[in-house]
C-alpha cells in the first residue's frame, strides 16, 4: 500500500468535531437588518473609507479602498444606506473604522457577466483580483493579487491548493468543494494561469473522502491538469509550511515564503472567490462560514454577506442549546474568542463557534515532559522559550528563533501542565519587538 | 438575543485530555504490578515500607505545601515519589529509612529547588542514594522471595544475585560468568524457570530474574512486573521508547561485549538479556530515568541520556566496588541534563546544512 502523505515533525491530533455541520448544505443568510463592514480585514494597512454618511452604496461596489502595498479593498455587500461610520472592535481585537449600512428592501443581483479569462493576460487576471478584494480566506487573509504577484527572478512550477481544513469543527472549505467544486476547480486554473504554475495540486485531509472522490470527478471531466492528494490528517496541515512539506516534500527555510521553493498556496475558498471574481466579475463581499460548536441549536453553513453580526448568524441557526462558555471566530486552534455578540464577521472568518464549558484544569509547573517539543511543527522548544519570556528574557527568547513561531496551537494543545504558551508566545513576540 | 457571559482568552480553545495529576496517577498506576509483585513474594512488611514511605512523602510535601500558596498534594507526584522510594526499599529495613529518605526526597531533593518541575536530580533516586549511604548495612540486607526461601542455602540466604557475583569476583573467583558462579555456589532457582531453562536453553537464573523470583528491593525485581507498567506508559503515550530503550540496550550491549572481562573471559562473553532483568535496571530504565523533570525534553537529547545512562551503568555494575549502579549513573545523568537540554536542539523545519552553511558565509 502507498503511503499516505503528510508532513513530518510534530503536529497533534485534536478529534475532528466536524459532524455538526459536516452535513449541512450551504443556505444563504436572509438580508439582516443591518450591516457592519470593517475597512480592515486583512492583513497589512486599513483600506481608506471612500463613501460618506448618509451616502447610498450598490452590491459589489468598492467603498474602502487599499492603502499601501499590503492591503485590499472593501466591497459593499449590500445595496443601501451608510448609516454611520463609527469604530469597531472585531473578533481579533483589530479596532478599525466600519461602514455601518442598511441594506435596502430589494437587492439587485449582481450583473452574471461570464467572462472569458484564458484570453486575458495574468496581469489583466491579477489586476481584476486586486480591484475586486479578494484575500486570503483560510483566515490569515493575506491580500490575493500580493501574493499571486510573482516577481521576475522567482519562478513557480507549483500551484497547491489548500483544501485541508485541519482546524476541528470548520466545515466551510468542505461545503464548497462538494457543493462549488467545478467553480473552485475554474477558479484554482485560473490561479495558476496568473502565477505560470504548470502543475497543480489539491491538498484534502483524509476525513472529507467525499470531498477528494467529488473533486477527482470534476477534474476527470473536465480534463483538468490537477492532481488531487488525499493527506493522512494531522494538525497543523492546512499551515502552508506543513502543506507543501506534505505534498511536495519541500521545507521552506525560516522568514522564507512558498515562492522561495517554487510554489504559491491559496485556499480552497480563495479559488472560489477568484472564480467569481474573474467570471462572474462579483467583488468578494460574502463568504461562507460554518456556524457550529456545542452550543448552537442547529449548527450549519451559512453564505452571509460580510459584516453580518454574529447575533444575525447565531439567530439564523437557532441560538444557543446550552450556555457557551466561548465564541469565537475561526477555528478552535488559532482561533480568536470574543466577548461581543454584535461582532461583525469579515473576509476571513471561516467558522463562528459556540463552546461548551471545559473541565477546569489547574495549571502547574512545567513538568520538562517534552510534549511541546514533540509537537511543535517548526522545531522551536515551547518550553524553553516560554521559561525565558516568563523570566522576561526577551532578547534570548528572540534569538532562540521565537519569531519562527506561528501560534498554531500544538504545544498549547498537548502542555500537561496547561501552561499558556501561545500566549506567551504572542505577548513575548510584542515585547521583544518594542525592545529591539 | 440575551448576551450569556463569554470567556476571552488566548488561542489554542481546545486541550488534549492529559494533565499533571492525570500522569503522575497513571505513572503510580503503571508501576502497581511491580509493587503488589513485590509484597506478595516478600510478605506484608513490605507493604508496611511502601505505605511508610508514600504517607511520610505526602506529609512532608502537605506541610510544605502549607507553608507555600497553594496545595499540590493531589497532583500525584508525592504519592509517585513515595511509592518509588518505597520500591527501591529492601523489603526488611527499619521504618525510620524509609520515612528519612522520602522525607529527604521530597524536603532536599525537590522543594528546596523549588518544587515540582524544578528539581535536578530525580527525588525518589536522590532518597535512595541518601539513605543508602547512610544506612548501608540495613539497605543491603535483602531476604528471599517466598518461592524460593525454602530452597536457599544458609550461606547465601538474602543475597541478589548482582550483589553475589560481585563478592565471589572480588574474592578472586575469576573463569566465570555471573551464570556460573551462581550455580557453583548452589544459588538455587524455581522448579518453574528450570523447566523453562530446559526448553530455552536461557539459564535459568535469568528466567527468575524476569520473573522476579530473587532477592532485591520490593519493586525492583519482576522485570515482567515493570514490563507490563511500561508498556502501559508507552501504549497511554506518556513516556516515548527513547529513554527506555536506549537505556537497556546500550547496558544489554556492553554487558554482552565487555562484561565477561572482569571475569576473566575477554570480549563477547557477557550476558545480553539478563543483564536486563537484574538489579535495578528494569525499574530504572522505564520509571526513573524516565522522569520528565530529569530527562532531557528533545527526543535526540534523549537518546544521548539513555546511552549515558547505559554507559555508566554498565561501567558501575563491573567495574565499581559498590552497588547502586542504576541510581548513581541515573543521578550522574540528571547532572547532565541541562547541558544536554542546552546544545541538543531539535532540527528546525527548513534548516538545511547548505543554508546553515549559506549563512556562516555570510557572516563571515
Amino acid at each position: 500500500m502507498q503511503k499516505v502523505p503528510t508532513f513530518s515533525k510534530g503536529g497533534v491530533h485534536p478529534d475532528d468535531k466536524k459532524v455538526f455541520s459536516r452535513s449541512q448544505s450551504i443556505e444563504r443568510l436572509p438580508m439582516p437588518g443591518e450591516l457592519v463592514v470593517a475597512l480592515s480585514q486583512h492583513l497589512g494597512a486599513p483600506a481608506k473609507a471612500l463613501k460618506a454618511k448618509g451616502d447610498t452604496v450598490v452590491r459589489g461596489e468598492k467603498i474602502g479602498e487599499a492603502t499601501g502595498f499590503i492591503s485590499a479593498d472593501v466591497h459593499s455587500p449590500v445595496s443601501g444606506t451608510i448609516k454611520e461610520i463609527r469604530k469597531v472592535t472585531l473578533a481579533n481585537s483589530v479596532v478599525c473604522d466600519a461602514f455601518v449600512i442598511i441594506p435596502d428592501e430589494n437587492q439587485s443581483e449582481s450583473p452574471a457577466t461570464t467572462e472569458d479569462w484564458k484570453s486575458q493576460s495574468a496581469s489583466e487576471l491579477l489586476a481584476k483580483i486586486k480591484d475586486l478584494g479578494i484575500v486570503g480566506m483560510g483566515g490569515a487573509t493575506f491580500p490575493a493579487h500580493v501574493k499571486f504577484s510573482v516577481p521576475k527572478d522567482k519562478k513557480v512550477e507549483v500551484f497547491v491548493v489548500n483544501g485541508v481544513e485541519c482546524e476541528p469543527y470548520l466545515t466551510a472549505d468542505y461545503r464548497v468543494m462538494l457543493e462549488k467544486g467545478e467553480e473552485t476547480l475554474e477558479g484554482a486554473m485560473i490561479g495558476a494561469k496568473i502565477i505560470g504554475a504548470a502543475r497543480i495540486i489539491i491538498g484534502i485531509e483524509m476525513n472529507k473522502p467525499d470531498a477528494i472522490e467529488h473533486l477527482k470527478k470534476l477534474i476527470a471531466q473536465k480534463g483538468y491538469p490537477i492532481e488531487v492528494m488525499g493527506l493522512k490528517m494531522k494538525y497543523p496541515q492546512g499551515d502552508e509550511k506543513q502543506l507543501l512539506k506534505a505534498t511536495i516534500n519541500r521545507e521552506i527555510p525560516s522568514g522564507k515564503l512558498p515562492l522561495d521553493v517554487g510554489a504559491v498556496v491559496a485556499n480552497i475558498g480563495t479559488c472560489n472567490a477568484i472564480y467569481e471574481a474573474i467570471v462572474l466579475g462579483k467583488s468578494l463581499y460574502e463568504r461562507v462560514i460554518s456556524v457550529t460548536g456545542e452550543c448552537i441549536a442547529n449548527p450549519k453553513n451559512v453564505l452571509a454577506p460580510i459584516g453580518t453580526k454574529v447575533s444575525d448568524l447565531l439567530a439564523f441557526c437557532g441560538g444557543f442549546k446550552s450556555e457557551p462558555e466561548k465564541l469565537v471566530s475561526g477555528g478552535p486552534m488559532m482561533g480568536f474568542s470574543f466577548f461581543d455578540v454584535d461582532t461583525p464577521i469579515t473576509k476571513g472568518s471561516s467558522g463562528l463557534l459556540a463552546l461548551a464549558p471545559q473541565k477546569k484544569v489547574r495549571q502547574t509547573a512545567c513538568l520538562n515532559c517534552g510534549r511541546c517539543v514533540a509537537a511543535c511543527p517548526i522545531g522551536l522548544m515551547p518550553a524553553k522559550l516560554y521559561r525565558y519570556i516568563s523570566n522576561g528574557e526577551y532578547e534570548m527568547a528572540m534569538q532562540t528563533s521565537l519569531m519562527d513561531c506561528k501560534e498554531c496551537g500544538c504545544c498549547s494543545f498537548v502542555c500537561p501542565a496547561h501552561l499558556p504558551l501561545v500566549h506567551t508566545m504572542k505577548t513575548g513576540k510584542k515585547l521583544g519587538r518594542k525592545k529591539k | 438575543m440575551n448576551k450569556p457571559a463569554l470567556t476571552v482568552s488566548s488561542s489554542p480553545h481546545l486541550h488534549a485530555k492529559a494533565d499533571t495529576a492525570s500522569i503522575m496517577w497513571s505513572v503510580s498506576l503503571a508501576l502497581a504490578p511491580a509493587s503488589l509483585w513485590g509484597v506478595y513474594v516478600f510478605g506484608l512488611r513490605s507493604l508496611l515500607v511502601l505505605g511508610v514511605s508514600i504517607l511520610s512523602a505526602m506529609l512532608v510535601e502537605y506541610l510544605l505545601g502549607r507553608m507555600g500558596k497553594e496545595s499540590t498534594l493531589w497532583d500525584g507526584s508525592a504519592f509517585l515519589t513515595g511509592l518509588l522510594v518505597g520500591m527501591n526499599m529492601s523489603p526488611s529495613v527499619p521504618l525510620f529509612i524509609p520515612f528519612l529518605a522520602s522525607a529527604f526526597a521530597i524536603f532536599v531533593a525537590k522543594w528546596t529547588f523549588g518544587g515540582l518541575g524544578a528539581n535536578w536530580a530525580n527525588p525518589a533516586l536522590a532518597g535512595r542514594v541518601f539513605v543508602f549511604f547512610s544506612f548501608t548495612t540495613p539497605m543491603s540486607t535483602y531476604v528471599n522471595p517466598r518461592t524460593l526461601a525454602a530452597v536457599m542455602p544458609d550461606g547465601l540466604s538474602g543475597a541478589t544475585p548482582l550483589g553475589f557475583a560481585k563478592t565471589a569476583l572480588a574474592g578472586g573467583t575469576l573463569g566465570m560468568d555471573s551464570n556460573g558462579l551462581l550455580s557453583s555456589a548452589g544459588y538455587p532457582a524455581t522448579g518453574f524457570a528450570q523447566s523453562i531453562s530446559q526448553a530455552t536453553g536461557f539459564s535459568a537464573y535469568s528466567i527468575d530474574s524476569f520473573l522476579g523470583n530473587v532477592a532485591g528491593c520490593i519493586g525492583e525485581v519482576s522485570a515482567l512486573a515493570l514490563l507490563i507498567g511500561g508498556l502501559y506508559l508507552l501504549v497511554r503515550k506518556i513516556i516515548t521508547w527513547h529513554i527506555p530503550a536506549t537505556y537497556l540496550l546500550s547496558v544489554a550491549l556492553l554487558s554482552w561485549i565487555f562484561g565477561g572481562i572482569p571475569s576473566g573471559l575477554g570480549v563477547f562473553s557477557g550476558s545480553f538479556f539478563p543483564s536486563m532483568f537484574s538489579g535495578g535496571l528494569m525499574l530504572g530504565a522505564l520509571f526513573m530515568a524516565t522522569d520528565y523533570v530529569t530527562s532531557p525534553i528533545s527526543h535526540k537529547g534523549q537518546i544521548i541520556y539513555g546511552i549515558g545512562c547505559g554507559f555508566f551503568t554498565f561501567l558501575f555494575r563491573y567495574f565499581g566496588s559498590m552497588p547502586e549502579a542504576v541510581s548513581v549513573s541515573t543521578l550522574l545523568m540528571n547532572v547532565v541534563t541541562p547541558t544536554i537540554d542546552r546544545y541538543i536542539v531539535p532540527r528546525k523545519f527548513g534548516d538545511t546544512k547548505e543554508l546553515r552553511k549559506k549563512q556562516k558565509e555570510a557572516k563571515v
